[in-house]
């Protein structure tokens, strides 16, 4: 847990350094396209009677360059290539730095792969006096019974969602009340460790700090769910193009998050296999005639399919659009199905809200909202990311939501296990600051 | 005949051999780099400053290459002072006498032409008004090139004898030149003593005041720096007080205009004790006074 703490906190740091230099990098690796937005803090956020400043607090900072790329070397969320995918993260971010003219040090980074894998800890202790202290919050984080998430994984997040004292539970911020057992709940994400040694390789070898990790399920979801939807519960569902992210909110926390690994990339590859063409032309038909729903109007509807093979019938083929639809629609209905089975086993339909917000570029799909309802439940909507300060209109799509989201990560990041003082008993070696600790309570 | 070779291939394949667009590593960097704000300052301000600076400094190491700079510039100084537009050719004096127009001349020696920059104004007029004849002067370089300077001369209105010398003073007493004869200005009083230049004004009250005596008058004396004696001809004086001469002299005058008091053999009239005026006699008028007492009480004459 030491070295967890102590990862984590210089990421912390690091995030604070970049905060003070006002400029940090958003790069959102994705399997079909590389975003990269140049974050510009003004630190002159106004924050109004309610405690919420202009644009639900969010106003803060500024996008003041933006670019992506066609994504290389990432397959399913995960880097597969170091070399291509780190050329790609050149290309991004060279174009955002040219974009906002000023160089960029810190970079933040959201991935969705790496098989995440969501537990839910809890633990209780009692309270030390009658006031519930800060160094209380440390001790029942840790005295949370951290399940054995196997060899070469990592915790990427570990949030506290709720605190219980005594028999009142739902409490945000326990410190400074009176009670005599504080309990937890903690949601904590766990990855695959290679994926985020590979990550901080790439972006080392491009001379970027790395400032901060988050899972793009969770950063789509801060930006794509509206503040009631996390109030009350609400899943996003992130459709990317290797993988589906898969986030689960409530009472603005995190409480679940999974990746289905598959995307837009599936269906295109279907699309080409089906029809016989290459990728990049079966991205285009999708892009332009896609769709999950057949009407007899697209029986009709006739697609040229050039080719550049030479022979003339091969070149020559048209497809109807119906056709297309028959291709593209199982694989969506089970990227939902998978979509649908995680949140079943998530127990999302015990939840109070059921609120499915789809967004990711997949997303775009027309009628795919229609196909949802029928397989996730009736309370779908399509999601678009939260606007941001100078955010170019290219980047306002749901392809970009978790680059967005992780705008407001960067901005206002959720407390985080780390974020508390370790407790004295953790410590291993600091007998000196445990002299000091105890010097400083007791005199 | 069509050609045996196809035709160049449409761009549908494009895709494929599209060049990288990632930038190497070198060029990111590089690029990085240009976007730091100290390099680009150091780039824009500190490398043309130190190649300037460079360049400057070695181009003066050698000794011909600073003579050269400064005889060029000396030279284009120089063309530019001689230009015709520059150049003074005449002075021109107004309001002074021949004689202290020709000690101007000689004070200020100057050839002409020569070139308004080299013409130090505040410098000669100092030198001019530290002429004694000289109140103050203006200088001035006119259109044409002309020097014109413009003198106020000091009046005289008093000689001065001192220290077997005879002096011209003005009305501040300030010493306007020498004199050698008295008869060369007979129209000015003359006042004698030491201290006396310090108080012309009150003398020449003094004088006006003694107009009726003027005949007679031949001068004023300052006694012991502090007071005025009116010397008459025959010897006579009249001892003015420190405070009050003019009032003093008027009283001396009034006796005299009612009783011909100066016109009698008195060899002073003491004023200085404005409540006690005393007569001083000569020594012929007090035998006489004596004899003609003795007359008038029968004593029997010695």
């Amino acid at each position: 847990m030491i070295e967890l703490y102590e990862s984590q906190r210089a990421m912390r740091n690091m995030r604070k350094a970049a905060m003070q230099r006002g400029v940090v990098a958003i790069l959102d690796v994705g399997s079909s396209k590389i975003a990269c937005l140049v974050l510009r803090f003004d630190g002159n956020e106004q924050i109004l009677d309610d405690g919420i400043g202009s644009l639900a607090g969010q106003s803060g900072f500024r996008v003041i360059g933006a670019a992506t790329t066609r994504s290389r070397g990432v397959k399913f969320g995960e880097i597969a290539a170091m070399g291509e995918t780190e050329r790609a993260i050149r290309t991004a971010v060279q174009a955002a730095q040219k974009m906002a003219n000023i160089r960029v040090d810190h970079v933040i980074v959201c991935f969705s792969g790496a098989e995440p894998r969501s537990y839910g800890l809890a633990g209780q202790v009692e309270v030390d006096g009658t006031m519930v202290s800060e160094q209380d919050v440390a001790r029942v984080l840790s005295a949370c019974d951290v399940p054995d998430f196997g060899v070469g994984r990592e915790v990427l997040h570990a949030q506290p969602v709720n605190f219980a004292l005594d028999h009142r539970s739902g409490l945000d911020d326990p410190r400074g009340q009176i009670g005599r057992a504080l309990a937890t709940d903690m949601h904590m994400l766990t990855i695959n460790a290679q994926a985020i040694q590979n990550i901080a390789h790439c972006v080392k070898r491009c001379d970027l700090e790395l400032a901060g990790l988050a899972s793009s399920a969770y950063a789509s979801g801060i930006s794509a769910l509206v503040e009631d939807e996390q109030e009350l519960g609400a899943a996003c569902i992130d459709m990317g193009g290797g993988t589906t992210g898969v986030s689960i909110f409530m009472k603005k926390h995190m409480i679940y998050a999974d990746t289905v690994p598959m995307g837009g990339n599936h269906v295109t590859s279907d699309i080409s296999m089906g029809l016989q063409i290459p990728m990049a032309m079966a991205e285009r038909i999708k892009t332009f005639y896609g769709g999950v729903v057949a009407t007899g109007m697209d029986d009709r509807e006739m697609i040229e399919i050039s080719g550049d093979t030479g022979d003339w019938h091969h070149d020559r083929r048209q497809v109807s659009r119906a056709e297309l639809i028959g291709i593209m629609r199982p694989r969506v209905e089970e990227i939902l199905e998978e979509v649908r089975a995680s949140l079943d086993a998530a127990g999302f339909d015990h939840l109070p809200s059921q609120q499915i917000v789809l967004t990711g570029a997949a997303s775009q799909i027309p009628g795919l909202d229609g196909l949802a309802s029928r397989i996730l439940g009736s309370q779908v909507r399509l999601g678009r990311p939260m606007r941001v300060h100078g955010l170019p209109q290219a980047a306002t799509g749901p392809g970009f939501a978790s680059a967005v989201g992780l705008c407001l990560f960067a901005a206002h990041p959720q407390d985080e296990w780390w974020d508390f003082e370790i407790p004295v008993d953790k410590y291993a070696s600091g007998g000196l600051k445990r002299a000091v600790k105890w010097f400083r309570d007791n005199w | 005949m069509q050609p045996l070779s196809a035709p160049p291939r449409q761009q549908a394949n494009q895709q494929v051999n599209r060049p990288d667009p990632a930038p190497s590593r070198l060029k990111y960097r590089l690029e990085r780099l240009m976007l730091t704000p100290m390099f680009r300052l150091a780039l824009r301000v500190g490398i043309p400053a130190v190649i300037g600076f460079g360049a400057a400094s070695w181009y003066f190491s050698y000794e011909e290459h600073r003579t050269q700079v400064v005889d060029t510039v000396a030279h284009i100084r120089n063309q530019i002072e001689t230009r015709p537009e520059f150049m003074v050719n005449l002075m021109a004096i107004d309001g002074a006498s021949s004689g202290v127009s020709d000690d101007i001349r000689e004070i200020i020696p100057l050839d002409f032409p020569i070139s308004s920059f080299d013409l130090d104004l505040d410098h000669m007029r100092e030198t001019i008004t530290g002429l004694d004849a000289v109140k103050s002067a203006e200088l001035r370089i006119r259109q044409g090139g002309v020097l014109q300077i413009d003198v106020t001369e000091r009046v005289p209105v008093a000689l001065w004898r001192h220290a077997g010398t005879l002096e011209l003073l003005d009305m501040e007493g300030v010493h306007v030149g020498p004199m050698t004869r008295r008869s060369e200005r007979p129209n000015l009083p003359v006042i004698a003593g030491r201290g006396a230049d310090r108080h012309v004004p009150e003398a020449m009250a003094l004088i006006r005041a003694a107009a009726p005596l003027e005949a007679r008058m031949r001068g004023l004396v300052r006694m012991g720096e502090r007071r005025w004696d009116v010397v008459l001809d025959r010897g006579q004086r009249i001892m003015l007080p420190e405070t009050g001469a003019v009032r003093a002299l008027e009283r001396a005058l009034a006796m005299d205009a009612a009783v011909d008091m100066l016109g009698r053999d008195i060899a002073a009239v003491d004023l200085r004790l404005p409540r006690r005026p005393t007569l001083r006699m000569t020594g012929g008028a007090v035998e006489q006074y004596w004899r003609i007492k003795a007359l008038e009480t029968g004593e029997q004459q010695q």
